[in-house]
């Protein structure tokens, strides 16, 4: 899922300084999740909106903020709070408040800052194991991902600044390396990575990407 | 143009190699003096490429200018801050300009810096960095396509022999010899042991070894050396040494003299990392049967 993490609320305040009536927006999925634009976060934003001499028209949270279609349809179907409001507040992430400023001629603003495509730990604690590189290696790699988990994102094993299985750039965090040669040993595999790897091959996620389903 | 660093080590010839850090700005004066001096001492002088992720002036300039005052310079060259078309044209100007040698780097990571905002480009890593060096020396750029007149770099590697755990080192090293690695410059080394499992290891895979020998200047710095550099380790008693010496900074060059004598037997050459004080590596090398003489 998206995480994302709400920007400070001066900031936002700021921001929204030219307007007074604002209609705010929220996500049912991942901003749900991360407590950066559910139900709750919304309310908080409308009392401290309020309190700092804002009115809040409406709020509404889509199902799935990322899905234009819907966006327009729900949008809608809040008419007249929306028509009322000079600024639509989306607590969403990057695509989302796209999906929002495409589908209205309001001044859109994000209230998230949208961080990376995260993994759950557990509840309120989220990891990076994908950087969405549009090529993934991770059959060769025991299941782990060097280019996300190495902050040098190498596809041929440690760095130099590897030291007692540990990450030169954060010593708590193992090396990515580390772990997957541990990994790959565990299953007696090897010799997948005798080979170098060749470079990466960025154009397979040149942006903007798209992609269409074949019928 | 041939390396003069290779021939020397093709023909089992000891090797002495040091660093020095080109200026952050233009003005190459002192860089030159310091070069000049080292130049008498060394087989060849290191430039450095944007040492530990700060900015300096690149190492292009810096090498030509050494091959312009006679010394052979081995241009490090690293993966964070250009993509693959930089890396390359990088490289075919210091062909033009007379480089041969080039030490293929990944680089320490940006957030160590002076800039830890920017991006960090890592497009290429070392080993592909290496494969990239031998694509030119072929006359082939990475791409395949021909080159106009092709390079003839020896090209080089770093290790780093005390690193743990070591045998997930190895696949990595293995990787930098079959890339084209001609030589590794190691980390520094302060354990004959560390030294010795790691040419074991290095020395069938073909490459030539020049171990990294690090002045220590005081107890202080050794500590220092051991909690902020990743994969260096002074043992203690290097570290009580020190403390108990009356001139730290001549107990240093003793352990140093004592670790290039352990290293002999297992390398072909020694890289003195001096730290500003380069005029004491003739004390460091003394004792050392050397098998040329410097011109």
């Amino acid at each position: 899922m998206i995480v994302s993490k709400q920007k400070p609320f001066t900031e936002i305040l700021a921001t929204l300084e030219p307007v007074s009536r604002i209609f705010l927006i929220g996500c049912a999925k991942c901003a749900t999740v991360c407590k950066s634009g559910g139900e709750e976060q919304l309310w908080q934003m409308q009392e401290d909106l309020t309190a700092a001499g804002k009115e809040v028209t409406g709020s509404l949270v889509i199902d799935e903020a990322c899905h234009m279609l819907r966006v327009q349809r729900d949008l809608r179907s809040k008419g007249e709070q929306v028509k009322n409001a000079e600024a639509l507040l989306v607590l969403a992430c990057g695509a989302g408040v796209q999906s929002v400023s495409t589908a209205s001629d309001r001044l859109t603003v994000a209230g998230l800052d949208t961080l990376f495509l995260g993994n759950i730990r557990r509840f309120g604690q989220f990891e990076q194991r994908c950087s969405l590189c549009g090529h993934c290696i991770l059959n060769e790699t025991g299941g782990i991902c060097p280019v996300t988990i190495c902050p040098k994102g190498l596809l041929n094993g440690p760095c130099g600044g590897m030291d007692e299985g540990k990450c030169e750039v954060n010593p708590e965090a193992e090396c990515a390396w580390c772990q997957i040669y541990q990994r790959l040993h565990d299953r007696g595999e090897q010799a997948p990575l005798s080979a170098a790897n060749p470079p990466r091959d960025f154009s397979r996620n040149l942006r903007p990407g798209s992609l269409k389903l074949e019928k | 143009m041939t390396s003069i660093l290779r021939r020397k080590l093709d023909a089992g010839n000891f090797v002495v190699t040091a660093e020095v850090c080109p200026p952050k700005g233009c003005d190459c004066g002192e860089f030159r003096e310091k070069s000049h001096a080292l130049g008498k001492i060394v087989d060849a002088v290191n430039v450095t490429d944007n040492q530990g992720a700060n900015v300096r002036i690149s190492p292009l300039a810096p090498a030509a200018l050494l091959l312009r005052d006679g010394i052979e310079p081995i241009m490090q060259l690293t993966c964070r801050d250009r993509n693959r078309l930089a890396l390359q044209s990088e490289l075919m100007a210091a062909a033009a300009l007379g480089v041969t040698n080039v030490l293929a780097l990944t680089g320490d990571h940006i957030s160590f810096g002076d800039h830890p905002g920017g991006k960090p480009v890592f497009d290429l890593e070392s080993v592909q960095l290496l494969q990239t060096i031998a694509a030119l020396n072929s006359g082939r750029d990475l791409s395949g396509a021909r080159l106009h007149g092709s390079t003839s770099f020896y090209a080089g590697a770093a290790a780093a022999p005390a690193a743990e755990p070591f045998e997930i080192t190895l696949p990595k090293l293995a990787k930098k010899v079959a890339a084209g690695a001609g030589f590794f410059q190691t980390q520094a080394i302060f354990s004959p042991d560390c030294l010795a499992r790691f040419a074991e290891a290095v020395h069938p895979l073909g490459a030539k070894v020049i171990v990294g020998i690090l002045l220590l200047k005081s107890a202080g710095m050794a500590r220092y050396v051991t909690n902020r550099v990743p994969g260096l380790k002074v043992p203690v008693d290097l570290i009580h040494e020190l403390e108990d010496a009356d001139h730290p900074l001549d107990t240093g060059v003793a352990i140093a003299r004592r670790l290039v004598a352990a290293a002999r037997p297992y390398c072909d050459g020694v890289h003195i990392m001096a730290l500003g004080k380069e005029e004491l590596i003739p004390d460091i090398l003394a004792g050392l049967a050397r098998d040329d003489d410097h011109d």
